[in-house]
């Protein structure tokens, strides 16, 4: 923990429950979980080098919160996220999310992915049925939840349209309609705006946060942009690489104004990003 | 004759534009030339058809007058129906077949590692050499036909239908894995729908093997359908009504691949829209 002198800065450890979060309950448990594999065999009679992709990382997320993950690519906040979604094994520790052990995929977290993960062949609205649909929800119950969705994200207009139609910030406006068909309780999130240029980013962020503020989804969010995670969320996990392991647990100072007014404005917004900055750049030696 | 000429492929593939006045004005007007391109071909054959001697050459107006004449006693219309009721049933054989044999082979290295041999090997070998061997076996009517087109048309199918399902996307599936999504739902919903613009090429490439393995099939057996019917007015160097069912053949496999253009531009048309996307 070396050199976290600012207001902002806490011990990962010491107040993982967050301090606006302290009173609701917890939604997602993460103990110790640890990864790890092993490199390629150099055929020299060594063994072959043990990386390390998360080392005993632990912390709670309450009901409701929106939580980024933060650092440089190689830290291991992808490889969480995925471990939380069921899409990754790892070596040792547990994840609850709403008290029940993750063992696989679930119906109820859902994961936004980078690339959209839209099905070409499907129009829009029968891409955004898509989780009903293996749930076995009969189409025209399907079709109505649907449209609320594409109404909630701008989209209403494009229900039959393909995704290769519509823009990038679009695609991933879908994206975000498919994974909130279910009603999740957890929105797993893979640098979903970072595929988009600055402009489309910032206007999906700031509609992303209504979408989440009237939604009361708790919201895992990867990126390695210090701005996104300042701006959208209540807490920011930042990770260091090798080995990965969560550093440090910032609360955001802008939790107050990201929903109404230019958070970007806001006094504290340059102090913590160039805080959050330091952080960063320290462990990307 | 079984496929479309380059110039009408390229213009399938891209959207009309707005041509700009630098553009030369045939450019805008493909089927004017291709008109004007057959009619003088049509006029020089006629006039070297008239010159030459009939048993080697006939004029385009002693085929259509073949033609009627075919057409009217009844033995066109037979051959056509000999020709092509082999054809459907065989073409009906080798995409369901071939799809099932694609998909098994793709889905499961066992099945792959047992039948790829087979397919190679078969692929390898041309199969007219087979023609001789498979009608001893089946015989010549239309088991033997069936067979011999089966055997020439079922592997553009097996293989586009392979490679279509390999060539899925990891994170396609993915995305089936973190919706729950069971085995079977990811089969039928993620991999099966993104190998269709691969399967319906497959089929689109058979049609030529097929007719190809139709007519070699009527041209050992001599007998009946079109390739008979070539065989049989070349023996008696009638060579107006030799060009007939020549012609036939040739109208059949641009109809044919036409009518399957169209369906598989229908399947895959979210294909097109994004490579169109870069």
């Amino acid at each position: 923990m070396a050199s976290l002198s600012g207001p902002i800065a806490q011990d990962a450890g010491a107040n993982a429950a967050g301090r606006g979060a302290a009173d609701r309950p917890t939604m997602v448990d993460i103990r110790g979980v640890s990864k790890h594999y092993y490199g390629r065999d150099t055929g020299d009679g060594r063994a072959p080098a043990r990386i390390v992709a998360l080392d005993n990382v632990s912390a709670t997320i309450a009901r409701g919160e929106f939580i980024s993950l933060l650092g440089p690519s190689g830290c291991g906040k992808t490889t969480l996220l995925r471990i939380a979604a069921g899409l990754t094994q790892w070596a040792e520790g547990s994840i609850a999310i709403d008290g029940r052990l993750v063992d696989g995929p679930r119906k109820d977290a859902c994961m936004v992915f980078q690339h959209f993960g839209l099905l070409p062949w499907r129009s829009v609205i029968a891409n955004v049925g898509f989780p009903l649909e293996l749930d076995g929800v009969p189409d025209a119950q399907r079709r109505e939840r649907g449209m609320e969705l594409l109404k909630l994200v701008g989209l209403e207009k494009y229900a039959s349209h393909f995704p290769h139609e519509l823009s990038g910030g679009m695609q991933q406006r879908v994206a975000i309609a498919r994974a909130l068909m279910r009603r999740p309780q957890v929105l797993f999130m893979d640098e979903p705006f970072g595929a988009l240029d600055a402009q489309t980013r910032e206007r999906l962020q700031e509609d992303f946060l209504k979408i989440w503020s009237s939604t009361g989804t708790t919201v895992l969010f990867v990126t390695h942009s210090i701005d996104e995670a300042l701006v959208l969320s209540d807490r920011i996990f930042v990770f260091t690489p090798s080995p990965g392991r969560l550093k440090t647990i910032v609360d955001s100072p802008l939790a107050a104004e990201r929903l109404n007014g230019d958070p970007r404005s806001h006094r504290a917004y340059g102090e913590s990003r160039n805080e959050l900055r330091s952080m960063l750049m320290e462990s990307a030696q | 004759m079984n496929s479309p000429t380059l110039a009408s492929r390229q213009a399938a593939a891209q959207p009309a534009r707005p041509t700009p006045a630098s553009v030369k004005w045939w450019t805008a007007r493909p089927n004017l030339i291709r008109t004007i391109s057959l009619a003088a071909f049509l006029l020089l054959w006629e006039y070297l058809g008239r010159k030459i001697d009939p048993l080697f050459l006939a004029p385009p107006s002693r085929i259509f007058d073949a033609a009627v004449e075919l057409t009217a006693s009844g033995e066109l219309g037979a051959a056509l129906v000999a020709t092509l009721h082999p054809f459907l049933i065989g073409m009906a054989i080798s995409i369901v077949g071939g799809i099932v044999l694609g998909i098994a082979m793709a889905q499961s290295r066992l099945v792959e590692y047992i039948l790829d041999p087979f397919v190679n090997a078969f692929y390898a070998i041309p199969r007219i050499a087979l023609v001789p061997l498979i009608m001893l076996w089946a015989g010549l009517d239309t088991t033997g036909k069936v067979v011999i087109l089966v055997s020439n048309a079922i592997f553009p199918v097996i293989i586009n239908t392979y490679s279509g399902i390999r060539d899925v996307r990891g994170s396609i599936i993915e995305v089936g894995t973190a919706y729950g999504a069971t085995r079977s739902q990811i089969f039928f919903k993620i991999v099966l729908p993104s190998a269709v613009p691969f399967i319906m090429t497959g089929i689109r490439l058979t049609v030529g093997q097929a007719i190809i393995g139709v007519i070699v099939a009527e041209f050992f057996t001599a007998q009946t359908g079109l390739g008979g019917m070539i065989v049989y007015y070349a023996n008696l160097f009638a060579t107006a009504k030799l060009f007939v069912p020549i012609i036939v053949i040739g109208i059949m496999g641009v109809v044919l691949t036409e009518l399957v253009q169209v369906i598989e531009r229908r399947f895959s048309r979210w294909r097109q829209l994004e490579q169109n996307r870069g």
